[in-house]
């Protein structure tokens, strides 16, 4: 369960995330929708605690991410933007690696290690080194390990950014048995097919402020539209009507 | 949390493999290097000097003493022109050309010129018409003392001043004028052998983007940091091992008693010079990952370490041109105090235990106040770029 209040954070002049407020309830996928340079990836790193917020609230699970940011990383699983993993390591080191940051050893980990993997379908390379993964070898390594301490949380920075239509479908159907979990999965995404086949609830985010929110019904009922897309350009339109 | 990294550093095989070769081939080429440069000062008093003399027939006397002197002569005969060619064909040659008028010249007892060829841009050919020069010049103050006492005159009237040399300087002492340096390869390899490590675990963690991975991890990130630091200071501890043993057993290679030196790198100057220098990996560490943690790629890093590589020989160059005296105070200064303390340990001389413990101590208090900025600037979200 994430929760945003009116965060902003400001970039010099830019105010890149300017009173965003929105709710992510367990059990469902949330997504941020924007086009690029709307806030999303700043919205999320303040989520991940990597940047501080200049005004607003936010919380997860209830524990404020400012307050306790130690507390917030043990909630929250992150596929950050690029998913950058150790060339020098191999799938299973790269996972076993966090685990151990996660405070996970032994036995433990190792079952956990591997469970992920054949959950992953990662098994196939799990000790070969990472330097010559494709793309979506790497995003599957990368997520594997931020769910390696199996976080009730999930933050996914354009997970499907430079994965093939395989990869993809791999990726969304891992995503939905997650969410059947009962887990609280927000990701955002500039890509409004990917956005209208997975999303429970939808966020659009423009210049760091969120146009639109609800059920992808509630938004085309809102915007009169026939098509989800439709109702995003409208949404967009909107707020670039409001300058 | 410094386990981990600790982990990670030891599964980069790649990078290990080349610290490691860096700290053993360096002093093995110093050595080389060394022994060459010895081998050749030994060879230029030993060997046979070629000297092609041109007219011997008018100065036979002279030939003989040249012979004696250890010179390899050769006669030849030929014009001016055919001496220039000759030495342009080979540039080592050194010829010395007799006049014909120089043994009428000779028994008047008028000085008698001879001419010596050689191509001054050579160096060997330099080396060689020295030779030629002091055995001429040998032969022609015999010839002068011996004129003057037939004459009745003391040849040593013109000896008005002799120089007499005295070196006093120990076998040991004269060997560390030449292992001076080591103390110099012995940093530079410890600092080496952190370099990649450093550079990969701060700029390379961040152009790979898996810095950001790592901060939404639970752990503080002073201790993420501090794990990084540590892992660079044990590699930089395996290079200066390493480095240390290469040289111990490389300088045995050497033949430096042929000048009468002894080099005093045994296995008990060897384990002193490892605890010696330890505490500056710290500095060194610390200092690196700082540097690194300033720089977003990692060429970027890579040109701004290369020039913090050759921070520490500031205090030792400023030093030697100084030509100052090991005291307290400069134990105070890293990489000064190691350079002044591994070369009383190789010229076996070791300066006092004392300064050595306060040159560990003031190592790692610097060490640990960088340390302690490394983790700073790691709280600032700014580290990400």
């Amino acid at each position: 369960m994430i929760r945003v209040e009116g965060l902003t954070r400001s970039f010099g002049a830019v105010r890149a995330v300017d009173g965003v407020g929105f709710e992510a309830q367990d059990g469902r996928i949330t997504g941020l929708l924007g086009p690029n340079g709307a806030g999303k990836s700043t919205t999320l790193r303040i989520l991940y605690t990597v940047l501080r917020p200049q005004g607003g609230s936010a919380s997860i699970d209830g524990i404020d991410v400012v307050a306790d940011p130690l507390a917030t990383r043990r909630r929250i699983g992150v596929l950050p933007h690029g998913a950058g993993i150790y060339p020098q390591l191999t799938a299973r080191e790269n996972i076993a690696y966090f685990g151990r940051l996660h405070g996970l050893d032994g036995a433990a980990l190792e079952q956990r290690v591997g469970e992920l993997m054949s959950e992953l379908d990662i098994a196939g390379y799990a000790d070969r080194r990472a330097k010559g993964f494709s793309q979506g070898e790497r995003i599957k390594v990368a997520l594997a390990r931020a769910l390696v301490h199996a976080p009730r949380n999930l933050l996914l920075d354009e997970p499907t950014n430079g994965l093939d239509v395989m990869a993809t479908r791999a990726l969304r159907s891992l995503i939905l048995r997650l969410r059947a979990a009962g887990h609280c999965i927000l990701f955002s995404s500039h890509v409004m097919q990917e956005v209208a086949a997975l999303c429970d609830d939808i966020v659009i985010i423009d210049h760091g402020r969120v146009v639109a929110a609800g059920t992808p019904e509630v938004l085309r009922a809102q915007f009169g539209s026939a098509t989800l897309e439709d109702a995003f350009v409208a949404a967009i339109g909107d707020s670039r009507g409001l300058e | 949390m410094l386990k981990e990294l600790r982990e990670t550093l030891r599964d980069r095989r790649t990078l290990v493999n080349s610290l490691l070769i860096g700290p053993i081939l360096a002093p093995l080429f110093f050595i080389l290097i060394l022994k060459l440069a010895l081998s050749r000062s030994i060879s230029t008093q030993d060997e046979l000097v070629p000297v092609t003399v041109v007219n011997a027939a008018a100065a036979p006397n002279l030939v003989q003493r040249l012979r004696e002197n250890g010179l390899d002569v050769t006669l030849r005969e030929g014009a001016e022109s055919d001496i220039r060619r000759w030495i342009t064909d080979s540039g080592e040659l050194v010829v010395l050309r007799i006049p014909e008028n120089f043994g009428t010249r000779f028994s008047e007892a008028k000085p008698a010129a001879i001419q010596l060829y050689s191509d001054g841009s050579d160096s060997k050919a330099g080396k060689n018409s020295a030779r030629v020069r002091d055995a001429v010049a040998a032969y022609a103050s015999l010839i002068g003392a011996l004129r003057l006492q037939a004459r009745g005159v003391s040849p040593t009237v013109v000896q008005p001043v002799v120089v007499d040399e005295i070196d006093v300087s120990t076998p040991s002492a004269r060997a560390t004028l030449l292992l001076g340096m080591l103390s110099y390869v012995i940093l530079l390899a410890t600092l080496m052998g952190g370099l990649y490590l450093a550079i990969d675990a701060t700029a390379g963690e961040r152009e790979r983007g898996s810095l950001e991975s790592l901060l939404t991890v639970p752990a503080v990130r002073e201790h993420l940091i501090y794990g990084k630091i540590a892992a660079t200071v044990i590699m930089m501890l395996v290079s200066l091992a390493f480095v240390s043993a290469s040289i111990a057993v490389s300088v045995k290679a050497v033949p430096l008693e042929t000048f009468g030196m002894s080099a005093n790198f045994g296995p008990d100057v060897v384990w002193r010079v490892f605890l010696t220098v330890a505490p500056f990996a710290l500095v060194a560490a610390a200092i690196l990952t700082v540097v690194a943690s300033f720089t977003r790629t990692y060429k970027e890093a890579q040109s701004w370490l290369g020039i913090v590589l050759l921070v520490p020989t500031v205090p030792i160059a400023i030093a030697g041109v100084l030509s100052v005296q090991p005291q307290a105070s400069l134990m105070l200064v890293p990489s000064l105090s190691q350079h002044l303390l591994i070369q009383g340990l190789i010229r076996g001389d070791p300066l006092p235990a004392g300064w050595a413990l306060l040159a560990a101590a003031s190592c790692l208090a610097l060490g640990l106040a960088l340390t302690w900025l490394a983790g700073r600037l790691y709280r600032r979200e700014a580290i990400l770029g």
